[in-house]
């Protein structure tokens, strides 16, 4: 088996329901070059080690004319500036830590806590919403709604516009998958003329926002004044649709592999319906088991890196494939077992370092609530097909449908 | 055959002793039970409660965002050992095996770990030292009572001494709204740990917080009113300060006074041990009973030329004394060295400032990442061509990077490209920490007799 075909297989969808296997044959060279200038990295510690190096950039501009390729036109094309995500300090430091202000510590310390109730209340809300059937899509009826409800009331978006938004994430969302058989052309027009949609909303929005703030993040966003200034108003826009979109895609993904895993896994679902204390390690087992996001392809090196036996030359493009790095063995004994009990979990899905996940406080309340209203309120619920049918993406990889039949609810 | 004999009956029914009830005892025990010790366990502890955390203590606790009596170290396990809270132990007969403590008691032991920490510093002057409002800040109880003080609203807090502890009790002093002074004997706070450089942006961080800090400056007294309360500072530059309450920070002294003529190599710098824990007796032979964790071990350290550390951290805490619990009951193939690289962290002004490696051994430092005028930078220290230390005010998410950087030796100064490097990190600068010539411990262990077979060498204890 050639490397070129390893790669190949991971994004081909016919492997969509069980990477794991090439992540696997992946691990086997922690390094591996992929054509001139793409280098994958699967194992946990080289993983770690270039999430934490400072030579290792996040800003598609920093990539050689030769590894650029269509990722760096996508970005010229795009009528938003890159967000945090895609910048390095300082401005990555700025932007985030301006972002950090309305939604967590320091200044925010109870944001995401504090809508523990209006969460959960949605979370019932939406199984009252299965009425008297005895077969639900999960995704649809629960794990989709759930967190796009959320980030919306977060940010304050109004909910008569949420259904517009469910339109253009899913194209931006579809857009970051670096699909080699995809046709790319087609791809980026797609995710542009979505992107425009949404500015142009977002700028509305942010009009109206500026005359009359609310309690929401898009309000403190536009209005603050804190040590580093205040956002520019593009600013304001690239965060808002960053968030937007990464409030969408992947906790949609969180909910849905945990209910997966736990309709595979009966005996836990079962512990988690009695005490529901166990949510808490088990959603972070379930980071590490089955990450919403299975690898990061955005990266690049601003020198020669001498990694896991491979020089990375400067300019190269950089994939960490965070989901083989979580089942290394050399990090986690018997790491293809589920096991919440783990004492030691220093998973890799929310990343680390300075791109470490922002939204993870939220990503893990949001989950630890669903898959608990889940365990105690559906009787007996069982998968109608293992595996279900898979989205397209095999960055944020997730089941596209996962229908379950149950006895009914409980209340 | 018998040295197997000897250490399976050690794990299942020898007797273990720990003198010093804190955190690195505590973490031992604990590591002692998981590791399969079976036999019984005894922790001895001067102080009157359980082990306890200390960080929280110069900065959640002044603050008075928790209560002194709310700083337990979580158990991990239970431990089934016998405690001997609030008696200190005051003599060691190695000979026979048994620690003598202070109400008369004697317990015997099979092998013993010594993890008896430091003690803060007293302000040299005893009757200055016990005026009403003169404290130090070490133990709960002292923190407890410095709380109580800053919450009656003082008029000014004269803080001497601007290492970590100072910097963070100005730091709440100011959260608080109380005036501050800080009188430094060096040219900037913090100045011994990181540097001339470095100490000149916590010297900036201070005074905008309205820190009234004077440094290269010596509190020569404290005098108080006639019913003995503290009234005012006499500082070396023949000013005076009106305060009343002053907060000795002038650093720790280890607690190895109980050692003296025992022939373990204790004295004011610590107890000498090996990479493994195990402690050298006074002719600098290594003990097999005898091992030492925490603040009061100085330990060889590879990465660092094997020259002997002792490090006040937390994290080298926990770590020693999980190794040292693990040689304790392990055989000599299957022990493991202390290689724990030095980190600690602290929080004052609203900065988070972490570091790790040995800044200390730092000649020249340059800004890797960040600037020091934003306060926000990442500093990385170089000796001999090598990086040895990384500091970070408000950049930690980066150490990562630069303690694999000290591991391995990486060169200094870097020469790759980075994310955030500025102009001003592009060459290293002297990283301006004070002459070590300065005055120091003498020496506490003498060799007296001319022939090989008449040597003799006498432990002194020398004054801390």
């Amino acid at each position: 088996m050639t490397q070129d075909t390893l790669l190949r297989q991971i994004t081909d969808y016919a492997n969509r329901a069980d990477p794991y296997p090439l992540y696997t044959e992946l691990r086997k060279k922690p390094v591996r070059q992929e054509g001139d200038e793409l280098f994958v990295v699967s194992t946990y510690w080289e993983i770690k080690s270039l999430l934490h190096d400072p030579r290792i950039s996040s800003d598609a501009r920093n990539l050689s004319p030769g590894a650029a390729g269509t990722l760096l036109q996508e970005e010229e094309a795009s009528p938003l500036p890159p967000a945090f995500l895609r910048l390095d300090p300082p401005e990555h430091d700025r932007l985030r830590r301006m972002t950090m202000r309305p939604f967590g510590p320091p200044e925010t310390p109870r944001r995401v806590n504090g809508m523990r109730g209006e969460l959960a209340r949605i979370v019932d809300g939406l199984i009252d919403g299965f009425g008297d059937r005895k077969q639900v899509d999960i995704v649809d009826d629960f794990s989709y709604p759930f967190p796009v409800t959320v980030i919306c009331r977060l940010l304050g978006i109004p909910r008569e516009d949420e259904a517009r938004f469910h339109a253009w994430a899913d194209t931006i969302a579809a857009g970051l998958d670096p699909d080699p058989g995809g046709d790319p052309g087609e791809q980026r027009r797609a995710t542009h003329e979505a992107r425009t949609e949404l500015g142009m909303y977002l700028s509305g929005l942010i009009d109206e926002r500026s005359g009359a703030p609310g309690d929401d993040m898009l309000s403190a966003l536009v209005t603050q004044h804190g040590p580093d200034g205040r956002m520019t108003r593009m600013e304001v826009l690239s965060t808002a649709a960053l968030l937007l979109i990464a409030g969408h895609e992947t906790t949609v993904n969180l909910i849905t592999n945990g209910t997966l895993t736990l309709l595979r896994n009966p005996d836990v679902l079962e512990r988690l319906r009695d005490d529901s204390r166990l949510a808490v390690p088990l959603v972070e087992e379930l980071l590490r088991f089955e990450p919403p996001v299975q690898l990061l392809p955005q990266r690049t090196t601003l020198a020669d890196i001498d990694i896991g036996g491979t020089t990375i030359p400067k300019g190269a493009s950089v994939w960490l494939v965070l989901a083989a790095g979580n089942r290394d063995p050399k990090r986690f004994p018997d790491p293809d077992r589920f096991d919440p009990d783990r004492p030691d979990i220093q998973h890799l899905g929310f990343g680390s370092g300075i791109h470490n996940c922002f939204g993870a406080p939220l990503a893990r309340l949001e989950a630890q609530l669903a898959l608990t209203a889940l365990a105690q309120r559906l009787d007996a619920p069982r998968l109608v097909e293992d595996p279900p049918p898979y989205r397209q993406n095999a960055v944020l990889r997730g089941p596209r449908h996962l229908n379950v039949s149950f006895d009914g609810l409980r209340s | 055959m018998s040295g197997d004999h000897a250490l399976e009956w050690l794990r299942r029914e020898g007797r273990i002793v720990i003198v010093g009830a804190s955190l690195a005892g505590l973490r031992a025990a604990e590591t002692l039970r998981k590791e399969g010790f079976a036999g019984s366990l005894t922790l001895i502890g001067d102080e009157p409660h359980e082990p306890y955390d200390r960080p929280p203590l110069s900065k959640q606790v002044l603050l008075g965002h928790a209560s002194a009596d709310h700083t337990e170290l979580p158990r991990r396990r239970g431990l089934d050992a016998q405690w001997r809270l609030g008696v200190a132990a005051t003599g060691l007969d190695m000979a026979a095996r048994r620690v003598r403590l202070a109400d008369g008691d004697e317990v015997e032991y099979d092998r013993l770990l010594i993890t008896t920490g430091v003690r803060a510093r007293p302000w040299p002057h005893p009757a200055e030292a016990e005026l009403d409002g003169v404290f130090v800040l070490r133990t709960r109880d002292d923190a407890a009572r410095l709380h109580r003080r800053l919450a009656a609203s003082p008029r000014r807090v004269l803080v001497i001494g601007a290492g970590f502890t100072g910097s963070e009790i100005a730091s709440a002093c100011r959260e608080r709204g109380l005036p501050v002074t800080v009188a430094e004997r060096g040219a900037a706070p913090l100045v011994g740990a990181l540097g001339g450089v470095i100490g000149q942006v916590a010297a900036e961080l201070q005074r905008a917080h309205g820190v009234d800090l004077r440094c290269g400056i010596m509190v020569t007294g404290l005098e108080g009113d006639s019913a003995g309360r503290l009234r005012r500072a006499h500082l070396s530059d023949g000013t005076t300060l009106d305060t009343d309450v002053a907060v000795v920070s002038l650093g720790a002294t280890r607690n190895t006074e109980w050692l003296a003529g025992s022939g373990v190599g204790a004295g004011p710098r610590g107890i000498a041990c090996d990479a493994g824990c195990r402690a050298f007796d006074i002719r600098g032979i290594v003990t097999d009973d005898i091992f030492v964790a925490g603040d009061v071990a100085r330990s060889p350290h590879a990465i660092f030329g094997y020259q002997f550390l002792s490090l006040e951290h937390w994290g080298n805490a926990v770590a020693q004394a999980e190794t040292a619990a693990h040689n304790m009951i392990s055989s000599s193939s299957e022990r493991r060295p202390h290689l724990w690289v030095p980190a600690f962290w602290s929080s004052q002004f609203g900065v988070n400032i972490k570091s790790v490696g040995v800044p200390s051994l730092g000649e020249e430092v340059i800004v890797a990442q960040g600037s020091l005028a934003d306060h926000r930078f990442t500093g990385v220290y170089g000796y001999q061509g090598r990086v040895i230390a990384a500091v970070s005010f408000d950049q930690t998410k980066w150490l990562e990077f630069y303690q694999r950087q000290i591991e391995t030796a990486a060169p200094f100064p870097p020469e790759y490209s980075s994310v955030d490097r500025r102009p001003e990190g592009l060459r290293p600068v002297p990283a301006d920490f004070p002459d070590p010539s300065l005055p120091t411990h003498g020496p506490s262990v003498t060799v007296s007799g001319y022939s090989p077979t008449d040597q003799r060498i006498t432990f002194t204890p020398a004054r801390a």
